[in-house]
């Protein structure tokens, strides 16, 4: 098998634009930042950070669809599309409201490590080779990894980010134990010929343990119950901007890969035949999210540590998408994904404003947001309410879609029918403790003396955007489903 | 037939009264009193116009107006006159401007209690002239509003609570009637009085209906009539409200809104359901007994003149009731029973008229005692005051006479022609209600004798002569009450074919 | 006819301004709000004038909105929807003039005021099970922030509670919604396309469906013993609010379980009947009797609304065509008297003299210093007691009719449930506004009020309630024309016991 490197090039635009936009905003950083005010690079570095961002949508939207690349390592079907275009445009809502909001030291290395983990999510993203896939999982590992402990003036950020390394790095042994665990069984690093080796041989025990231990990478990297302990302190300590990443665009690249995994790499030989080794512990996987995430995000006193649980409750509702994925397509739990990372992105911007006036960490801490900021406090409604899936945002579909799915395929009785049930009788509690979070936003009165908050342009920019766009994407889901 | 809509003008003449106050918040009490009076007047003026227009010899309804009125659930806007309506129209006429004069004495303003006593009269009159259940039991239902609040507002001690009972009794039977009609309407289609008693002739409403649900039909409407007249023992609402209620309501409430239950029972009870009466008039005769002799001994141990006057109405229209039920339980056929129903019927015509002129003369008297009284009515709070007061004694005298039926008033006729009746039919209820009539002459004359007789005492002293307004009134029912007594055929020649049609059509 | 989608968009359109106006004076906001809310009546007045009453329902809009699982953007309207839309234009105008005393952040109120009420305007015409849900859902959610933000007694707590409630009760819906287009192989959303697909099930399968469709929607409208909701959410709510609240939110879930349950499970119906029967008549006599204990003012009219939505009830339990005729009536009829009793004790009588307890209401003799809230709280009380003349009567007659043919002793328990509103309605009149009978003399403890004047809009809210109520008392034929024909559904068919006599 030759590779045709032109074409080869085509399909890695995106990625070649953010990585040449990282190294650009890094050496420009280095020849002009001398003498200039912090605030003042910051601003450059964002800025062209922006630039290459957009360039590499503009990349994503330019390049056709084509078949399998590069030795069947790339495969730019609509899920890469769709997710590659997810990913950047959550890290460019992300980095267009740092300026103004997250006053650190080397904003350009903050920048850059964005760039070069929006780099890894975007290969995550097309990618059908066990070994690339895995590169590129590390790649925007490390820099979120980083980027979590980037605030040091903070020690719950610097106790983010080894939690973030230890959990991250366990996952990842887990992840490529499975892998190669796989690669034993069948000889192939494709996925396609993966499944051609395991459709050749009968389900045997290792099989089953290389799935169990890609599972337990997945799920640590996807926060799913019962590997999510990570993630409260993580979302509580790691700057705002850096969670909103880790909450949203990770998920939704993690998503992609691990879709492609299942689906054309461990799937069922035969849509009628048994089902696919992985389902039970999936399903698993999911109800536990569902219950243990809803459940204790009722305790929680601080909105970060709540959305972290909101996020494994998520990740349940995402398990559930995957499940039923073989039968639906990726239509719907990608919408999931994608309309749950503008939510979560939209929610932790907020907080990322709040931060750089006074920090925002306990409900109370939002106590009469809509009088402070009354654009705050209607994003973050929006958003919450988001997440909670009400119409006609557009949490709302996607939690329907996916629900819709999942009784279709068996009715209630099934096994994705009775998830589906539990998912929307605990979508009822979800929207106890959003209520609860908005009710401090939006009814109590600001403590005495808070000041009213100015949003810089850029978060404001962003927070409209992100507002617009779950209403757009709820009134016009098609805008986004029929592109699979 | 005519084409002045005349029975539409009976019910809303004093309705109009009432909206000509309502939108005059500023009128004074005089102007409010003359209007009052005057638009109460107009049933009489309407009724003689009635009289004059109307043909005894007609069983039917005569002056009908029949208009559709809400398609969907096949009401009409249906009025309709017989003999009996024109009866009850005609005590209205007498009783409801008495009842407006009752008032004129007393302190306070008078636009409010005039405007809902026009009401009352107004919802009274379309009870008795409606020939469909919508139409009826809006007016039987808005009856109890104007009723409420002037007992409420403008009564004395204890009228809260006596209000409240009042009407969450009547309301409770009321509710059953209208289940037992909802019954009716889901089996028939109608709710049409000429209709349904059509169906219940032929027996088809008890077939539509079922065994059991004719049965629960017949009950709900039964009880609904019967806590209403007040049959014993649904009588419980009545002395209190009685007691309590201020002077020109008790008028009415007892002379015409007593008449309204006892009405439906002519009306609905009977002809819808002669079979199911049939069956239950033993007991039923048993109970109006009970409430004759019962009504008749408590009034024996009251010592206060309203409540005594109260439990005198039980017992006077347990006569009606017991006529009317010993002729549902005869069998038809002979001819003795027939002549002995339609002497019970006649008697039960006449006996709705004048306790409704009698009882309202009294209750008139009662409350003049008590405006002089300071509002105590107590039978120990006077005497002697045939002495002090002869021409009010003279007065009291008619009403107290006729009420305990002396031959001559007008109570004998009806007493006599019931109990003729009531002997030919059902010779044992008749011996049984006996000792009532007897504790009736007893309570009565004990009463008059403590009032009027022996030394001058109590509020008796100093007896302010009677008003205008109070003698006017008393002169207006004192004449209807020698009238009849003198010459029943007045009234009797309305209502005779009438009568002698429903008794001839009993159950063989 | 081609009128009333505009009710959705004109009322969308006056939050979004409204919204947009942010801090503007109260005055500018209400002046808005009212014309928002005349325009709103005004359209639906206008869809009436051009509605041929005919079976089933008559497409408004028609358009594809998502592909995949076949979700329509589809507005239609019969008879009943347009009963509820006019009740809807009435109710979110009486409640704009009785909430003519908000002043902090009058526009956000009015903003979300006018988001609930189109998402009511939408769900009655909603021809589509998605779209109806996703209405559904945009009225839930204001009525948070409008009862947390400008309520009274624990509003906070009763603001949870009811959309706690509320939301639990739709992710019923949801489940059963997404249930019946699963067995319909996922072919739309459609309540045509939906009810061929759920009726096919077997039985065994139609009786979990229908639970989860007719409780879930029953949630909202009272449904004993869910119904705990509404007293307190009632109570907590602004005045204006708890006119909605009770005038058409609850009609929502009433609308519900008859244009969605009924027909897509008429044999879970038929094994449902008599346990919803039951519910309905014990709605009816337990709210009547916590009525007729409460202490306070508001509580009373809470409880009074539950019983009364109880009677809606019992009319689809007992799906005769009069019992569905004077359930859909009731609907109309409530929303009109509750939002008259509600408009009394929040508006004019609680601004004023600043309690609820119906003991020192008691003390205060009111109607001697407030006449003209006594008048109209006489003649709302009447009406709520189902005196004829009012609207209230018909409707229950015409249920009492019906649910005689069903089922004979519900009609007995349902009388004796109008005795028990007579009972309650009576006492809490008595006691709130006709105190002592004699004047008692002011004293230290209470003072003689000096209350603020009647002013225009809660006047002429008033006028206009009890406009409809009588006029639809003496005339129920205007709003039963419309329902009769639209029970001759297709839909409805399976499920409706006898004929029109």
């Amino acid at each position: 098998m030759t590779i045709d490197h032109s074409e080869l090039l085509h399909a890695f635009r995106p990625e070649a634009c953010l990585v040449a936009g990282a190294l650009l905003v890094l050496g420009l950083d280095l020849a002009t930042g001398r003498g200039r005010t912090a605030e003042r690079r910051a601003r450059n570095a964002a800025l062209l950070g922006l630039l290459a961002l957009a360039a590499a949508l503009a990349a994503t939207f330019a390049a056709a669809p084509s078949g399998p690349l590069a030795a069947g390592t790339m495969l730019l079907d609509p899920l890469a599309r769709v997710t590659r275009a997810g990913v950047l445009g959550l890290a460019l809502l992300a980095l267009a409201a740092t300026p103004g909001t997250l006053r650190l030291p080397h904003a350009a290395e903050y920048v850059a490590l964005l760039l070069f983990a929006t780099a890894g999510f975007t290969l995550m993203a097309g990618t059908t080779s066990l070994l690339l896939g895995f590169v590129a999982l590390e790649l925007a590992s490390i820099a979120l990894y980083l980027l979590a402990g980037f605030d040091k003036s903070r020690p719950e950020s610097a106790e983010a980010a080894l939690k973030y390394f230890l959990f991250g790095a366990v996952a990842a042994a887990f992840l490529l134990f499975g892998f190669s665990l796989l690669y034993g069984l069948t000889g192939a690093l494709d996925l396609p010929g993966i499944a051609r080796g395991l459709a050749a041989q009968p389900v045997s025990p290792l099989l089953l343990v290389a799935v169990v231990m890609v599972l337990v990478g997945f799920g640590f990297k996807a926060a799913a119950a019962p590997f999510h302990l990570w993630a409260p302190d993580v979302y509580q300590g790691a700057p705002a901007p850096a969670a909103a990443l880790i909450a949203s665009a990770a998920k939704l690249a993690g998503l992609a890969f691990f879709l492609r995994l299942l689906g054309s790499g461990l799937t069922a030989p035969a849509a009628d035949g048994p089902p696919a080794p992985w389902t039970g512990a999936v399903a698993v996987l999911a109800v536990l999210s569902l219950v243990v995430g809803n459940l204790a995000a009722l305790g929680q006193g601080n909105v970060r540590r709540l959305l972290a649980y909101s996020a494994v409750a998520h990740a349940g509702a995402l398990l559930l998408g995957v499940l039923v994925s073989g039968r639906a397509g990726p239509g719907p739990v990608v919408y999931y994904a994608v309309t749950y990372g503008l939510a979560t992105v939209g929610a932790f911007l907020v907080l990322a404003v709040l931060d750089g006036q006074g920090g925002a960490q306990a409900h109370a801490d939002l106590a009469g947001l809509h009088r402070r900021s009354p654009l705050l406090a209607g994003a973050l409604a929006a958003c919450l309410l988001s997440l909670a899936g009400i119409p006609p945002l557009a949490g709302f579909l996607g939690k329907f879609l996916v629900f819709a799915e999942a009784l279709k395929a068996g009715g209630p009785a099934s096994l994705p029918g009775a998830i589906a049930l539990l998912a929307i009788a605990l979508s009822a509690v979800a929207l106890y403790y959003y209520l609860i979070v908005l009710k401090e936003a939006l009814v109590r009165a600001p403590a005495p003396g808070a000041p009213v908050i100015r949003v810089p342009a850029g978060a404001a920019l962003s927070l409209i955007a992100t507002v617009a766009l779950l209403l757009a994407l709820g009134l016009v889901p098609d805008l986004l489903l029929r592109r699979f | 037939m005519n084409s002045w809509p005349i029975l539409s003008l009976v019910v809303l003449a004093p309705w109009a009264g009432a909206a000509l106050l309502g939108l005059r918040p500023g009128l004074g009490d005089r102007a409010s009193r003359w209007l009052g009076l005057a638009f109460s007047l107009s049933t009489a003026a309407l009724g003689a116009v009635l009289l004059a227009g109307f043909d005894p010899a007609r069983t039917g309804l005569q002056f009908v107006e029949r208009h559709a009125w809400i398609r969907s659930l096949n009401v009409h806007y249906h009025l309709g006159l017989d003999g009996l309506s024109l009866v009850l129209v005609l005590l209205t006429a007498a009783v409801a401007p008495a009842a407006q004069l009752s008032g004129w004495g007393r302190a306070g303003p008078a636009r409010v209690p005039t405007l809902l006593l026009l009401l009352l009269q107004g919802a009274a009159l379309g009870v008795f002239l409606a020939q469909d259940f919508f139409p009826w039991f809006t007016c039987w239902e808005l009856s109890l509003v104007p009723a409420y609040f002037l007992i409420r507002l403008w009564g004395g001690p204890g009228a809260t609570r006596a209000a409240y009972q009042f009407v969450i009794y009547t309301i409770g039977g009321s509710a059953f009637l209208l289940a037992g009609f909802a019954a009716l309407f889901a089996a028939t289609g109608t709710f049409d009085f000429g209709q349904l008693a059509q169906l219940g002739r032929d027996g088809a409403l008890a077939e539509r209906l079922g065994p059991w649900g004719v049965r629960a039909a017949f009950a709900g409407v039964l009880l609904g009539l019967a806590v209403k007249v007040p049959l014993w023992p649904f009588h419980t609402w009545l002395p209190p409200a009685y007691a309590a209620a201020p002077t020109g309501t008790v008028m009415l409430l007892t002379g015409v809104l007593s008449k309204m239950g006892m009405y439906g029972f002519l009306r609905l009870l009977w002809p819808l359901f002669p079979a199911q009466l049939h069956a239950a008039a033993p007991a039923l005769l048993a109970l109006a007994v009970a409430g004759i002799v019962l009504g008749a001994w408590a009034a024996l141990r009251q010592e206060d003149l309203r409540r005594m006057l109260a439990y005198s109405s039980i017992n006077h229209l347990g006569y009606c009731l017991a006529a009317l039920f010993a002729v549902a339980a005869a069998a038809g056929g002979e001819r003795p029973a027939e002549e002995a129903a339609a002497a019970a019927l006649a008697g039960l015509v006449l006996q709705l008229f004048n306790h409704g002129v009698t009882a309202a003369a009294l209750f008139l008297g009662a409350g003049i005692l008590e405006a002089r009284a300071g509002g105590r009515s107590g039978l120990g709070d006077f005497g002697g005051l045939r002495a002090t007061a002869p021409a009010f004694a003279a007065f009291a005298g008619v009403a107290f006479f006729a009420s305990l039926g002396l031959p001559g008033l007008s109570g004998f006729v009806g007493e006599f022609l019931i109990f003729r009746g009531l002997f030919g039919l059902h010779p044992a209820a008749a011996v049984l209600a006996l000792p009532g009539l007897l504790a009736t002459a007893q309570f009565l004359l004990t009463a008059w004798r403590r009032v009027f007789h022996g030394p001058v005492q109590g509020a008796a002293a100093g007896f302010a002569p009677l008003t205008a307004a109070e003698r006017s009134a008393l002169v207006l029912l004192t004449v209807l009450m020698i009238l009849p007594g003198v010459a029943p055929g007045l009234l009797t020649s309305l209502t005779h074919p009438l009568v002698t049609a429903w008794a001839g059509h009993l159950p063989r | 006819m081609s009128a009333l989608p505009w009710t959705i968009y004109v009322s969308l359109a006056g939050a979004a301004l409204l919204l947009a106006l942010g801090r503007a004076s109260p005055g500018v906001a209400r002046g808005l709000a009212l014309a928002t809310a005349l325009a709103g009546a005004a359209l639906g007045a206008a869809g009436a004038a051009g509605f041929t009453a005919q079976p089933g329902l008559q497409t408004l809009v028609d358009i594809p909105w998502v592909a995949g699982p076949g979700i329509r953007y589809h507005l239609a309207a019969d008879g009943i929807s347009l009963v509820l839309v006019l009740l809807t234009g009435l109710a979110a105008t009486a409640g704009v003039l009785f909430s003519w005393n908000v002043r902090e952040r009058a526009a956000e109120f009015f903003a979300l005021y006018f988001l609930l009420i189109g998402g009511v305007y939408g769900v009655f015409l909603s021809a589509d099970a998605f779209l109806l849900f996703v209405f559904y859902e945009i009225a839930i959610v204001p009525k948070y922030f409008l009862i947390a933000n400008w309520g009274s007694t624990n509003r906070e707590y009763g603001a949870m509670k009811l959309v706690l409630y509320s939301f639990a009760g739709s992710a019923l819906v949801l489940a059963g919604l997404l249930w019946a287009h699963a067995a319909g192989g996922g072919q739309g959303f459609g309540l045509a396309e939906l009810t061929r697909a759920a009726s096919a099930l077997p039985a065994a399968q139609q009786v979990p469906l229908f639970g989860l469709l007719f409780v879930g929607f029953g949630v909202l409208a009272g449904l004993f013993p869910f119904h705990t909701w509404a007293p307190t959410g009632h109570v907590a709510a602004p005045t204006g609010v708890s006119m909605l609240l009770a005038g058409v939110v609850m009609k929502l879930g009433a609308y519900g379980c008859l244009r969605v349950a009924l027909p897509l499970c008429p044999a879970g119906f038929a094994a449902w009947q008599p346990l919803l029967g039951g519910l309905a008549l014990a709605g009816i006599l337990y709210a009547g009797f916590v009525a007729l204990v409460q202490e306070d003012f508001k509580f009373v009219i809470g409880y009074s609304s539950v019983s009364h939505m109880g009677f809606v009830l019992l009319g689809l339990a007992a799906a005769t065509p009069q019992a569905l005729a004077g359930a859909v009536l009731q609907m109309f009829s409530h929303g009109v008297i509750a939002g008259l009793l509600f408009a009394v004790v929040g508006r004019m009588v609680y601004e004023r003299v600043h309690t609820r307890r119906l003991d020192h209401l008691q003390a205060l003799g009111l109607h001697r210093h407030l006449p003209f809230p006594a008048l109209v709280f006489v003649i709302a009380a009447l009406a709520s007691m189902g005196m004829p003349g009012f609207s209230g009567f018909p409707a229950e007659l015409s249920i009492l009719i019906g649910t005689w043919r069903t089922a004979p002793l519900w009609a007995l328990g349902a009388a004796a449930g109008v005795v028990i509103a007579a009972a309650f309605t009576l006492r809490v009149l008595q006691v709130s506004f006709f105190g002592p009978a004699e004047p008692a003399a002011p004293t230290e403890a209470h003072p003689p009020p000096a209350l603020d004047p009647i002013t225009w809009p809660e006047r002429a809210g008033a006028a206009l309630l009890l406009a409809a109520t009588v006029y639809v008392g003496l005339k129920p034929d205007a709003l039963l024309g419309w329902i009769l024909p639209a029970l001759h559904s297709p839909a409805l068919q399976p499920i409706l016991r006898g004929t029109t006599p």
